[in-house]
């Protein structure tokens, strides 16, 4: 034995992995063990600083992280094995990357002198994850391996967070190397991030706004990303400007739902006041989103009055749907603090008086009234219900993907940000049940609520089971129309009515579904069942399937036609079948 | 506007196309090449000509260089997309600043006898071509220059006999004192 061995630095790939962890404050990760991460696993099994918490199935994991990242501001960290560990990362990672999220996944890897070689539970990780990552990493030394781990928490974390892959072959973890803690020179020179906006871009930006008559703030995830600092600059922004506010999917709660200039959420299911406001506005301020297709309807048509300011941290963001006149690529709460702190020097609130009693009268079209019933539970009502069920109650949202989605966006207010967490760019279905383990093992005593529909929730069902084995009392709500009901609103506004494989024949009794996986079933199927069964759910301190019985027709509005405009939205109260039919040009007739 | 039952917005653009090179100074590492292929065909844009190698060894860096069409949307869209990847230090539209000097070298193979043999020969010495290897019935010619001579050059040469052509893609440099 050289002295070496008695240098505290000097330990095995995987005694490195676990140090990098608790090294960067990662106090839980979620995995599945497997052949190729095995020497990783009994360092996790000699320690306890880092809680593993060990899932049914790899995107399990990989949406639990997501949760966890996107409730918490932290990283979200994931551990699988080779092969098919890996493979079934690949959604939470797109899923990831689409919604900005940072995520820091080890993957395990065959020994290095097999990679090539087609052996057992092989695959091109790194080459099957590059398009889905933000970056990746195959580490074929040891000692690269501190570097390459420390990079990987930085590159997740930092400019326009997303997850990253460190693959890691099993003689590497087995190799004894040098470790060191993060440094700076562990990062790529290439790479960096601008945090600060360009002050010159800035003045433009303040001139525009304060020259504005009709102006409009446009919000989404990269506030929330950005940490609560630019939600709180958010705020104080329509403070100092009077400017009314709208927000993607992803931004609620950065402006809470309660302040008085929120128009509710715009796009392709938001209110008819927020798109109308988009669409007359002369002065657009987009900060932290993206111009994405469900947000602009047609792009030639888009808002076509406005100038519009671009704020975004991501260089690649700027014009690529939409061109924009003042663009600023900075961090949200940076270029937020920045321009208010101008904004309040040099200029005036403008009077824009006029403007919001036009708004007024949009709001007063009241674009998300639907009819109220007493024999059926409307999905609607189920939501409105739930969310009053949960007033005053420390509550953190998550979702599937589809009509319940929307629902959920419409009619649940957010107050703060990083307390909904849903699928908005990739639209996973699936994700909502394992995000919302991930959020309630940050936020132990919190009520966490996944609001469902029936069809997601069976896509990852067998986390319940993670749920029970790690005692997350979280509350699986689930909208059960037995349709996927936005494929079936589509294939009747689209597709001549032709339910093609949109019902699900053979749904499992969820509360029978709930006993056996030995969490608490509950059913609601009358609306007057409704407020006793919320109640229950809350104060039941285990996990719930919820089986909410709603009415199996119901369409989700309002809604923007495909091939139309903001100012072309389709009305609940003006959905007849005819109306439908006429706005959707092209589509066939519904039946 | 009229369109197909769709849950996307179906739009046609119009715009024209352009030509454009850029230089790409990337971080020499493994598998830097297929991250900047991969977001060519992941993203849906064109490569014309790439040419890539390592230009200074004690650094690790290499230069990439792509002659990419698109329209000016897409263009910036593809140097922002190369500029955010983390290996990449810097790109450069040699075409936008205008002071740019493009080169490609190809070998070109001409087998014949008699008059074509002849004319062959004098047509490469008027496009300053070399005879790099050469027998009784064939030519091969090393030429250099613009990717518009040397296009011109082969079509030259087709009725006279071509057999093959290897060329090297574009490569790209700044005029003036600076680097890029």
């Amino acid at each position: 034995m050289t002295d070496k061995s008695h240098d505290p630095n000097q330990m095995t790939g995987a005694a490195m992995i676990v140090r990098a962890l608790i090294d960067h404050g990662v106090q839980h990760i979620f995995g599945y063990p497997g052949g190729a991460v095995l020497p990783i696993y009994d360092e996790i099994f000699q320690q306890s600083e880092v809680e593993h918490i060990l899932v049914r199935h790899e995107q399990g994991a990989g949406h639990a992280a997501e949760g966890y990242a996107r409730s918490t501001g932290k990283p979200g960290v994931v551990l699988v094995t080779s092969g098919p560990g890996a493979t079934n990362m690949v959604t939470p990672l797109t899923d990831a990357l689409m919604d900005s999220i940072p995520l820091v996944c080890i993957t395990g890897q065959v020994p290095t002198h097999l990679i090539g070689n087609d052996a057992f539970q092989e695959c091109d990780t790194v080459g099957i994850t590059r398009p889905c990552t933000k970056h990746n990493w195959l580490v074929r030394d040891v000692n690269d391996l501190a570097k390459v781990l420390h990079e990987a928490f930085y590159v997740a974390t930092t400019g326009r967070p997303g997850p990253v892959v460190v693959d890691v072959p099993k003689d590497v973890q087995f190799a004894i190397g040098t470790y060191h803690p993060p440094r700076k020179s562990d990062v790529h020179v290439s790479y960096t991030p601008r945090v600060k906006g360009d002050a010159a871009q800035i003045r433009k930006a303040v001139a525009l706004l304060a020259s504005a008559k009709r102006p409009v703030i446009y919000s989404g995830g990269g506030v929330i990303n950005s940490g609560p600092e630019a939600s709180k600059l958010l705020r104080e922004l329509v403070e100092v400007t009077g400017f009314p506010i709208t927000s993607t999917l992803m931004g609620l709660g950065a402006y809470p739902a309660t302040g008085k200039n929120w128009l509710g959420m715009l796009g392709m299911h938001g209110t008819y006041e927020a798109n109308m406001t988009m669409h007359g506005c002369d002065v657009m301020l987009c900060v932290g989103a993206r111009f994405d297709d469900r947000i602009t309807g047609r792009t030639d048509a888009f808002s076509p009055g406005s100038k519009k300011i671009h704020i975004d941290i991501d260089p690649s963001s700027i014009n690529k749907n939409i061109r924009v006149d003042v663009p600023i690529i900075g961090d949200a709460a940076n270029v937020l603090g920045d321009l208010l702190q101008v904004f309040k020097a040099e200029a005036k609130r403008p009077d824009i008086k006029p403007w919001w009693q036009e708004i007024a009268k949009w709001r007063a079209r009241n674009s998300l009234a639907y009819k109220k019933n007493n024999d059926v539970i409307l999905p609607q009502y189920a939501i409105e219900r739930l969310f009053a069920a949960t007033r005053g109650h420390d509550t953190y949202i998550t979702t599937e993907v589809g009509q319940h989605q929307m629902w959920a966006a419409q009619f649940f207010g957010f107050e703060e940000p990083h307390r909904w967490m849903t699928s908005g760019g990739l639209g996973t279905m699936g994700y909502g049940l394992p995000a919302a383990l991930g959020v309630q093992v940050a936020h132990r005593d919190s009520l966490v609520i996944d609001i469902a529909g029936d069809a997601s929730v069976q896509m990852t069902m067998q986390e319940m089971s993670t749920a029970v084995q790690f005692e997350l009392p979280i509350k699986i709500f689930i909208l059960n129309n037995q349709y996927m009901g936005m494929v079936r609103q589509w294939q009747q506004l689209l597709h001549g009515n032709r339910l093609s494989h949109s019902y699900s024949e053979a749904l499992p009794d969820f509360v029978k579904l709930a006993d056996a996986f030995g969490c608490v079933g509950l059913q609601a199927i009358k609306p007057g069942d409704l407020d006793g069964a919320l109640k229950e759910m809350i104060s039941v301190k285990r996990p719930v399937l919820f089986d909410c019985r709603v009415a199996a027709l119901e369409n989700c509005f309002p809604m923007i036609p495909s091939g139309k405009a903001h100012n072309e939205m389709l009305l609940p109260v003006e959905a007849t079948d005819e109306a439908t039919a006429a706005a959707f040009a092209g589509g066939k007739a519904l039946v | 506007m009229n369109q197909p039952a769709s849950a996307y917005f179906l739009e046609e653009r119009h715009d024209p196309n352009e030509t454009h090179t850029l230089s790409v100074l990337v971080q020499n590492e493994p598998g830097v090449l297929a991250r900047v292929i991969g977001l060519f065909s992941g993203r849906g844009y064109n490569i014309e000509s790439l040419t890539v190698s390592e230009t200074e060894s004690q650094k690790h860096l290499s230069r990439i260089t792509i002659v990419t069409t698109g329209t000016p949307m897409v263009i910036e869209q593809i140097k922002h997309q190369l500029d955010r990847m983390i290996p990449v230090y810097r790109v450069v539209d040699m075409t936008l600043t205008g002071r740019s000097i493009e080169r490609e070298l190809a070998m070109v193979k001409v087998q014949g006898r008699g008059d074509s043999r002849v004319e062959a020969l004098r047509l490469a010495d008027a496009f300053r071509a070399r005879v790099i290897d050469a027998t009784t019935e064939s030519f091969v010619f090393e030429i250099t220059g613009n990717s518009t001579k040397i296009s011109q050059f082969i079509d030259l040469m087709r009725p006279l006999g071509l057999v093959e052509v290897s060329r090297t893609g574009v490569a790209a440099i700044g005029r003036g004192p600076e680097g890029m």
